[in-house]
């Protein structure tokens, strides 16, 4: 696992609230470069708000997450601007959906969807966008026939494979990922995982992964957080989480799953 | 209720004030959508509500007026709306783009070059340049605040993997002064260039959607393209044939169920004009020479 | 035939008089006179004053006339006359728990302060053409209440005083006027308001009923319909009190809402309103189906359907501005459609150039005779095209 000096991304006593009714409450962690983060527990569990709240897909009601921006500089994530937010978003951040419909344009072809990033942030040369897009199909084993189809003509492994390259193109240093693998059949989800292993140790990216699949989160992460109630019952490694569990809970959660 | 009720060019002078107000912040913008209240017109939205206020506004009684549709003088609609300013304000009208000091036009930019004191008003019915690609109001105003245009060149890059070239041939759009992304109106590609540096002040109004933008005299407006597919004009194979103009808009005018046809300026007062001054082209009849020139009504 | 036809002008002042023939109709039959249509068509001059936004049963009159009875082409002409109107200011909000009520009924409870009072309603007629209309008729005349009808407080107020729907705040501030100010997103419930009174009644018919089959549920009781007279009232600086214009026909729907309650409020009723000149039932109830989906939102439902989505709902609720883009269709295009024409003759001579090409390849690796063939084949072709 490779470590930084300082932390990538910081979350400090992070809570959200709706009404009376507790998302997540007081999660506390560092992030570092390079390092994978699963986080598992089951439905309802405050994994998917916290995702949320760490992606500033929603505002916290309470703690403060900071992100190191390429500059060094920790910055905070809530008093950025619309604009940086949203660059953020769109460069050095990545957000792997579990319904790929939401994560794509489906009625824009494979290399449309590959090449946005790209243009957003202003490449403007029609060849080298399609050549970036080729290269991606490739590493997420797409046929470079298939550039300029829709997403609706793809499988549903395929359009998951295209939502995680259209996300990695800019080289984010950052990619959170919601279930997946959720809606794949099991062979497909196989595939799918030794590519995103393959692709995160490459591009030695950061990644908190949202999943209630413990083998998921065996395979990908160096490191889990066990959610229970809206609170972070247990972390540590995921080795030995998974082999030793300590909380009750977490035992229970292993012995339920065969891994 | 008669001509007279009404005040000089239709509008009530508050009226005037606050879309006068309007166009000075669209000036100082260029490019950027100036919302306003646009009032009832006698005309249907969609049938230039927008550039009818603008002219209104703009009209003062020494102006004189041009109206197009199409390019041409002589299409209903701008005639319905030239005998509506003759009519409530009285000014001096022309065909003639060189003598024109205001021209409202739809679809089209005067072949003839404009000149510094000109303005050229468009009527738009979509200002929003991205609301094809996004049809919500409040998140189009954000993607134009942090200039976030790379989903445009989405669409056009669709065009040429599908197509092998940009396939947008009207309302292509353009950046004005390096920052707003701008729709030109439906006019066609080919009218593009025009817009760049004009010495003219060129004026856009959408009376249905209530907005006013503006592209100030001499300012950059640059059509959207890629580095390796640079941004082109449509082209004609052949001349004019009355006037044998090159390098114009023409129209294709249907002769017969057989396949015949023929082009022609879609610019009419450029095509009197230069018949006026003996230009011919392949179709050219002398009835046509006699009854072309410029018309002063 | 010839090109850059001349002549607009005319062709536009004789499709004119043409118009001005046909409105006529046929000269032996008596022309119809605006007082017949503000005295007999009624409703059609309420539907016209509510969505031309003028309350002028004469001017509504004319334009249904002058329209020949194109109820939205009448409301485009009053509204093309309602903006040359000087406007002098606001009136003072009209009292409709004051009003001298014509018609109330309400839904919620079966008896009432102020009572039931079904008045000139189309309800419980069989719909069977009457074929005495026809010719004249002499209608019985209505009959007559013995005393006058007892005062009819709102039912919202009924149980307003128990707290079971939300209150009413009392907005201090002028409301909005999208007539004068471009309208802008999110747009408060004023202007929401102003813009389904203003808006095409069928329109809004479509989206209240797509509310009740599902497509944003309000749960929507009609607490009340009421329909009547009421007093507008000015503020009058320089006197120091409110003195009275004249009086208006309104109707107005108020519905009482089902609401579950969120973390900060309790379970409790809440109200979806709606306001038209004239007797308008149909538009008021629909616009208050509509006006309560609007606030899904604001009273964090669950939202996503056509009637609860304000962008959608208030740009196309204007039926002056729908006509006027839907008919510029049928304005010249033929600028926009050459350079289209231009593009597509372009792509099939690039496709056809493709294709010639595959099939060269393919050509090249036939036996001569096909090659023949296809020689003949073409000859027969252009033979057969000349």
């Amino acid at each position: 696992m490779p470590t930084d000096e300082a932390p990538l991304l910081m979350a400090r006593g992070v809570t959200k609230l709706y009404g009376h009714r507790i998302g997540c409450q007081d999660v506390t962690f560092d992030l570092h470069a390079g390092e994978v983060l699963a986080v598992v527990g089951e439905s309802g569990s405050g994994k998917s708000t916290l995702l949320s709240v760490l992606s500033t897909r929603a505002e916290p009601s309470a703690g403060r997450i900071e992100y190191r921006m390429r500059d060094g500089v920790a910055r905070d994530l809530f008093r950025l601007n619309e604009a940086e937010r949203r660059l953020l978003l769109r460069t050095d951040w990545g957000f792997v959906h579990q319904d790929p419909r939401e994560g794509l344009r489906m009625g824009i072809s494979a290399g449309g969807n590959v090449g946005e990033r790209l243009m957003a942030v202003g490449e403007r040369h029609y060849g080298r966008i399609r050549e970036t897009a080729i290269d991606w199909l490739g590493r997420v084993e797409i046929d470079e026939s298939r550039i300029d189809d829709t997403p609706r003509a793809y499988s549903g492994g395929m359009r998951q494979r295209l939502q995680i390259a259209r996300n990695l193109v800019t080289a984010p240093r950052l990619v959170f990922m919601d279930e997946p693998t959720g809606g794949l059949d099991v062979s497909v989800q196989a595939r799918l995982l030794d590519l995103l292993r393959g692709l995160v140790a490459d591009l030695g990216l950061a990644a908190i992964v949202v999943t209630h699949d413990l083998a998921v989160a065996r395979l990908l992460s160096h490191r889990i957080m066990v959610m229970r109630h809206g609170r972070v019952i247990e972390t540590g490694l995921t080795d030995q989480v998974l082999d030793d569990p300590r909380e009750p809970y977490t035992q229970l959660l292993v012995a339920s799953v065969l891994t | 209720m008669t001509a007279a009720a009404y005040n000089f060019a239709y509008l009530d002078e508050q009226t005037k004030r606050m879309i006068r107000r309007a166009i000075l912040k669209a000036i100082a913008i260029p490019g950027y959508q100036v919302p306003f209240a646009s009032r009832e017109m006698p005309m249907p939205y969609g049938w230039g509500t927008g550039g009818v206020q603008v002219t209104a506004s703009i009209l003062g009684r020494d102006d004189v007026l041009k109206v197009i549709d199409q390019g041409s003088d002589d299409t209903t609609n701008a005639v319905s709306i030239r005998k509506f300013f003759q009519k409530t304000a009285g000014v001096a009208t022309t065909t003639a783009t060189a003598e024109a000091t205001v021209i409202q036009t739809r679809h089209r930019i005067p072949e003839t070059p404009l000149q510094a004191g000109q303005v050229l008003v468009y009527q738009v019915p979509i200002p929003e340049p991205l609301r094809f690609l996004e049809p919500r109001e409040t998140e189009t105003r954000k993607m134009h605040a942090l200039a976030e245009y790379g989903l445009m060149h989405v669409k056009l890059y669709e065009d040429i993997a599908r197509h092998g070239h940009i396939a947008t041939t009207y309302a292509y759009p353009v950046m004005v002064a390096g920052r707003y992304l701008m729709d030109p109106s439906p006019t066609p590609k080919f009218d593009n260039p025009k817009m760049h540096r004009s010495a003219a002040l060129q004026l856009f109004g959408a009376g249905r959607e209530k907005r006013i933008y503006a592209v100030p005299p001499h300012t950059e407006v640059v059509s959207l393209d890629f580095e390796d597919h640079p941004f082109e004009v449509n082209r004609f194979e052949q001349p004019c044939a009355l006037c044998g103009a090159e390098g114009v808009y023409l129209d294709e005018v249907v002769l017969d169920d057989r396949g015949g046809r023929m082009f022609v300026c879609s610019d009419t007062d450029h095509c009197e004009t230069r018949q006026a001054a003996g230009h011919r082209g392949t179709m050219a009849s002398p009835i046509a020479a006699g009854e072309g020139g410029r018309r002063a009504d | 035939m010839y090109v850059a036809v001349k002549g607009g002008e005319r062709a536009i002042d004789n499709a004119h008089r043409l118009l001005a023939h046909e409105r006529r109709g046929d000269p032996a039959i008596a022309e119809i006179a605006p007082e017949q249509i503000a005295g007999q068509l009624t409703l059609a001059v309420d539907r016209v004053m509510a969505e031309g936004s003028l309350y002028d049963p004469e001017i509504a009159a004319i334009a249904i006339k002058q329209a020949r009875g194109d109820l939205i082409e009448a409301i485009f002409l009053v509204r093309a006359y309602r903006t040359t109107l000087p406007r002098f200011g606001c009136s003072q909000p009209v009292d409709t728990g004051a009003m001298q009520v014509v018609r109330r009924v309400s839904a919620t409870y079966k008896d009432l302060p102020g009572g039931q009072v079904l008045g000139p309603t189309f309800d419980y007629t069989h719909r069977l053409i009457d074929f005495d209309l026809a010719g004249t008729t002499t209608p019985a005349a209505p009959a007559e209440a013995a005393a006058p009808l007892d005062p009819a407080p709102h039912v919202t107020a009924l149980l307003d005083g128990e707290g079971l729907i939300e209150s009413n705040p009392d907005r201090a501030a002028e409301p909005g006027d999208l007539t004068r100010e471009p309208l802008a997103f999110p747009a408060g419930r004023d202007l929401r308001l102003q813009a389904l009174a203003r808006g095409d009644e069928g329109f809004l018919l479509a989206l209240g009923y797509s509310t009740q089959r599902g497509y944003g549920r309000t749960h929507a009781f009609a607490g009340e319909i009421r329909i009547g007279d009421v007093e507008v009232e000015v503020f009058a600086e320089e006197l120091g009190f409110a003195v009275p214009l004249g009086r208006l026909r309104v109707t107005e729907c108020e519905m009482v809402n089902q609401f579950k309650g969120s973390a900060t409020v309790p379970p409790q009723f809440t109200r979806g309103y709606g306001l038209t000149f004239g007797q308008l039932e149909r538009k008021a109830m629909s616009m208050a189906l509509v006006d309560r989906a609007l606030r899904a939102e604001d009273l964090g439902e669950e939202t996503g359907s056509p009637a609860q989505d304000q962008e959608f709902v208030l740009s196309h609720v204007d039926n002056v501005q729908a006509t006027g883009f839907v008919e510029h269709l049928k304005l010249p295009h033929y600028v926009d459609f050459q350079a289209e024409l231009g593009l597509v003759r372009q792509m099939r001579r690039e496709q056809a150039a493709a294709q010639t090409e595959a099939d060269g390849r393919a050509e090249a690796d036939k036996p001569a005779e096909a090659d023949d063939l296809a020689a003949t084949a073409a000859t027969l072709d252009r033979e057969a095209a000349e």
